[in-house]
């Protein structure tokens, strides 16, 4: 039963990440929308508006090469690759020796350079202006990402988070002013990575305004719902990058199935209040003119930078 | 009492945190806020020193630190702030993302230069030398990068900050009479700069420190 | 009892003439303080001559040969320039340059200024010795920009923002020091007294100390106008009034001279190597080098002799960190001459800019004949601080290059060069002010005689005969300081 349980983990997280991504969208939605005072449309949207785009046609461009139909799908698998190797319901992951952080951010950074490739394919002025900024927000954002990571993986000696997130959650509780500092160059990145406000706004398709959904602009049809699907997998992926780094306490053990329904439970409430703090991040602050991104992204690698300091320093 | 130690270090890490805001933020309150937020971690942590070392005097010197940089100084420059009507954002030198790698630059030198001091002393404090050495060379480079009279000051107390930090991590606090003296000239400091903001204003009708670059060397 | 005195006074005419400073009698009551305190500290050098040195307030003070030496040339040169500011400032105020609050103002925080100074001198507590240096320049910051006018109020900033950042560098070596100590004598105050550090000096951690000297030097370096941290010094020394100038000059780079030549002592002790002294030769030579070739594009009168001031700090510094006992000697003789001639310099100046209502040099001419006091004292102000014999800082400079032809041979020739365009270019500058016809633009003043014939006489004396007890009180301090 051994052998077995990692796989089985793995395929018990693959059907949590691609079904309950687009919950946890919805969950953002609602709350954004009682905030706002608005009714929201229910927490099963995202699911019915995947639904209605699978079922409509493709409307291509004539000059779309390979690159353009090709993105959807590599962007999709990326995404679900990733899914399974972040610890999120369990640490016992069968590919976890061999995939760790670096390839973690690797994936993304593919799924990130397809999209914009797509966005340049088509030739036209959105999709050229979202790929640039896209690419902008990126060589700021990863290096970031990276460091911030890194310190993490110093307190635990590896870079395999699966490593990285036992040591955390089964190792004795210290206060690290370096995971403090991580932890707050995590957020910021998140928000810069998933295409949140401050930095974009997901919702929005004013030129003055885009980043993302600028890239996307010419999708429809079934490209266009793998897309979403991988966006708000994407989003559902950081959040649980980050509670699995930085809070990841109630995760089962290895080898410990009869933890996991508990597991499970604990991972919803701690997504519960994840989708609170997002929506109250996106609407306390407003979106930030262009060019303060890279003050932003700057923070974040500084946060970073001294989240790896205080590590030396002070500990 | 190593509960404690990570308390001393968690609260140099918020000092270093509003060094480095100190830094990049741009509005004038919000560097007055962040002021007096560093000046209430600092007499947080002599406050825990104090009661880890079980040295009394440190109780006195933290309630002075909260007295005199969290509530008299701030005040002071508050109504400077409103006084002299200031609005404006405040302009940099050099912009901000490279002000900010300039401050990581000098946070590294600073922990390779506390070195041997961290390598002999006995104190619970040590690690945070490192930190307080940061913060005043981080008050000298906020100096340095920005054009306002009223931040270069804000500056010069952060750097004053970093000083005081510095005293009680690696010896447990100055003695009491120092430190009371050097309380007494930063009091008389503010208000010389308070009385200087007027007199700039008055000649120079802006508080922009390019203005006053007149004597060049040519003379 | 003497101490108690020597302080109090100036303390006391500080809060006195807070009050009264602006009315007629003010300034005789500022001569009187400052006659008070120069007779106090006559009699403690008596005291400290005779019966070696002293230890009094519970550790708190101390004096030995080197600062009671100091302490009765800034109590005598303040007194002076008391005299001096009484004419001076009456005119001043007279021609509207100064309010009633400003001359409330001036006279308090000049004896305000002294008392810091003197704290400075006498504490054996190596943190007072900041604190008193740090309120010293802080009492003068505001007389700097006395005048409101653009340039004295952006000399004045530098003058606090450079010093203040300098200062807080010192602050940070003397945290370190007390570090160092605290390991050796324990915690509390003990740690910090002169003279319990000197006794320990041996055991005190080297690495700690070099890294302490270093910001120390950094920090009261640029209290005493090192180059490269001399920017704020022409801006501060020309703009103020010219009693302020002349004590800035004379008197508070000496006190800073002092704190970090007691810091040199201790470092050289404890760590056994020439770091410090190093360090100091390299500052002062540099300080001489710049200082003097600054002077050849000079406009303005008193940033000409702020220039010269850096340049014999410099000489000092780097006889101090040569070394020895020629050297060292050298050292403490220049600082008394240079004080001496340096303010009697600053009280010509300051009557020449008067006559003509402006310190720019093209414009001041005729001075000899004009008003012959103040043409002749410049005069001899300039050949003496060019080191021209038969002056004392000849005596002097002779002494420092002396020993530098021993010890440092390599070096010697750099003083010299240094020296030797400090000689050109001030005799180039002053000689057309001096001479030629009287311009129609000049104006009548009345020149304050007895402090400029005073201190170029003692200049003189001190050239051609030192007294018995000077170079007996000089060597003590020689003594002291190995």
């Amino acid at each position: 039963m051994n052998v077995f349980s990692p796989l089985f983990v793995m395929c018990l997280q693959f059907i949590a990440v691609l079904f309950a991504a687009p919950a946890f969208a919805g969950w953002v939605r609602m709350v954004k929308c009682w905030f706002q005072g608005r009714k929201s449309a229910g927490l099963f949207q995202p699911y019915r508006d995947i639904f209605k785009l699978l079922h409509k046609d493709v409307v291509l461009a004539e000059n779309a090469s390979w690159i353009f139909r090709f993105t959807p799908f590599l962007v999709f698998g990326t995404t679900v690759l990733a899914g399974v190797i972040i610890p999120i319901l369990s640490i016992d992951l069968p590919l976890s020796a061999t995939a760790d952080a670096i390839a973690l951010v690797a994936l993304f950074t593919i799924a990130r350079f397809f999209t914009a490739l797509a966005g340049l394919d088509i030739g036209t002025a959105f999709g050229g202006m979202g790929s640039s900024r896209e690419k902008t927000v990126a060589s700021m954002s990863e290096p970031a990402m990276l460091m911030a990571i890194f310190t993490v993986s110093l307190v635990s000696q590896s870079t395999s988070i699966s490593h990285m997130v036992n040591v955390i959650a089964h190792g004795e509780f210290v206060l690290r002013p370096s995971l403090a500092f991580a932890l707050l160059a995590f957020i910021l990145i998140a928000l810069a990575e998933t295409g949140r406000i401050p930095v974009d706004n997901p919702a929005t398709h004013l030129e003055l305004t885009m980043i993302h959904e600028a890239m996307i602009l010419e999708y429809s049809g079934r490209h266009l719902a793998l897309i979403e699907w991988a966006g708000m997998m994407k989003l559902f992926l950081f959040t649980t990058l980050g509670i699995a780094l930085f809070f990841p306490w109630g995760i089962a053990a290895a080898g410990d199935i009869t933890f996991l329904p508990v597991a499970i439970l604990l991972l919803l409430i701690k997504l519960f209040f994840a989708g609170i703090g997002l929506v109250l991040i996106e609407t306390g602050l407003a979106k930030m003119r262009l060019f303060r991104i890279q003050e932003f992204l700057g923070s974040a690698f500084l946060f970073a930078t001294l989240g790896l300091l205080s590590y030396f320093m002070l500990e | 009492m190593n509960i404690a130690a990570q308390i001393n270090s968690i609260l140099a890490a918020l000092v270093l945190l509003t060094a480095f805001g100190l830094l990049v933020q741009r509005r004038i309150y919000g560097l007055l806020h962040l002021f007096a937020w560093q000046g209430l971690f600092l007499s947080i942590s002599t406050g825990v020193v104090g009661y880890v070392a079980r040295q009394h005097h440190l109780y006195i010197s933290s309630i002075l630190t909260l007295a005199l940089k969290v509530i008299v100084l701030p005040y002071i420059l508050h109504t400077l702030i409103v006084r002299l009507k200031i609005h404006k954002e405040v302009e940099t030198v050099v912009n901000i993302p490279t002000t900010m790698l300039m401050g990581i630059a000098l946070v590294i030198f600073s922990y390779h230069l506390t070195a041997p001091i961290r390598e002999l002393s006995t104190l619970v404090t040590r690690s945070t030398i490192a930190v307080a050495l940061a913060t005043v060379m981080l008050g000298l480079l906020m100096m340095i990068t920005r054009r306002h009279a009223v931040t270069q000051i804000i500056g010069f107390l952060a750097m004053e900050n970093g000083l005081f930090f510095a005293a009680t991590s690696a010896t447990y606090g100055m003695p009491l009479v120092v430190e009371l003296g050097v309380g007494l000239d930063i009091l008389i400091a503010a208000f010389i700069f308070g009385i200087f903001f007027f007199h700039i204003r008055e000649t120079f009708d802006s508080l922009d420190v390019e203005q006053m670059a007149r004597l060049k060397e040519e003379e | 009892m003497t101490l108690i005195i020597l302080l109090g006074v100036s303390f006391f005419a500080a809060i006195v003439l807070a009050f009264v400073g602006d009315r007629r009698f003010a300034p005789e009551i500022n001569i009187l303080g400052s006659a008070a305190t120069f007779i106090a500290s006559v009699v403690l050098a008596v005291h400290v001559y005779y019966e070696g040195p002293m230890i009094a307030g519970r550790n708190f003070f101390f004096v030995d040969a080197f600062n009671v030496y100091l302490t009765v040339l800034t109590a005598f040169v303040s007194m002076t320039t008391a005299i001096f500011s009484r004419r001076y400032m009456r005119r001043e105020r007279e021609h509207g340059r100064v309010s009633h609050w400003g001359m409330r103002f001036y006279h308090a925080m000049f004896q305000l200024f002294i008392f810091a100074m003197l704290l400075a001198l006498l504490t054996n507590n190596i943190g007072v010795l900041w604190i008193a240096m740090e309120l010293a320049t802080l009492s003068t910051v505001l007389l700097v920009s006395l005048y409101r006018t653009p340039r004295a109020i952006e000399a004045a900033w530098k003058y606090f923002i450079l010093c203040g950042v300098g200062i807080a560098q010192a602050l940070f070596g003397t945290v370190l020091l007390y570090f160092a100590a605290e390991k050796v004598l324990g915690e509390g105050g003990e740690a910090l007294l002169w003279t319990n550090l000197i006794q320990v000096s041996g055991q005190l951690e080297p690495t700690v100390l070099r890294l302490a000297f270093v910001f120390l030097m950094v920090g009261y370096g640029t209290k005493v106008g090192l180059v490269p941290l001399h920017n704020w010094l022409p801006d501060a020394h020309s703009e103020g009034p010219t009693p302020i100038s002349a004590v800035l000059s004379g008197l508070l780079l000496n006190i800073a001279l002092y704190a970090l030549v007691r810091c040199k002592v201790l470092v050289d002790l404890s760590t056994g190597t020439n770091m410090a002294g190093n360090m100091m030769m390299g500052f002062g030579l540099l300080s001489i080098l710049v200082a003097s070739f600054s002077l050849l594009r000079r406009k303005d009168i008193k940033r000409l002799f702020a220039y010269s001031s850096i340049e014999h700090m410099g000489i000092a510094t780097f006889a101090f960190g040569l070394g020895g006992p020629i050297a060292t000697f050298g050292a403490l003789l220049h600082m008394l001459v240079h004080s001496l001639t340096k303010s009697s310099i600053f009280f010509t100046v300051g009557h020449a800019s008067q006559m003509h209502g402006t310190q720019e040099m093209s414009k001041i001419k005729g001075l000899i004949k004009g008003n012959p006091l103040v043409g002749w004292g410049l005069v001899f102000g300039v050949m003496a601080i060019v080191g021209m014999p038969p002056f004392g800082v000849f005596t002097s400079e002779f002494l420092i290059l002396t020993a530098a032809m021993k010890e440092a041979p390599l070096l010697a020739p750099l003083l010299l060069l240094g020296l030797g365009v400090a000689f050109a270019a001030l005799f180039r500058r002053v000689q057309p002010m001096i001479s030629g016809a009287v311009p129609s633009n000049q104006m009548p003043v009345k020149a304050s005689h007895i402090p400029i014939i005073l201190h170029m006489v003692l200049v003189l004396i001190i050239g051609i005969y030192m007294p018995n007890f000077l170079s007996e009180w000089f060597h003590t301090a020689v003594g002291l300081l190995k």
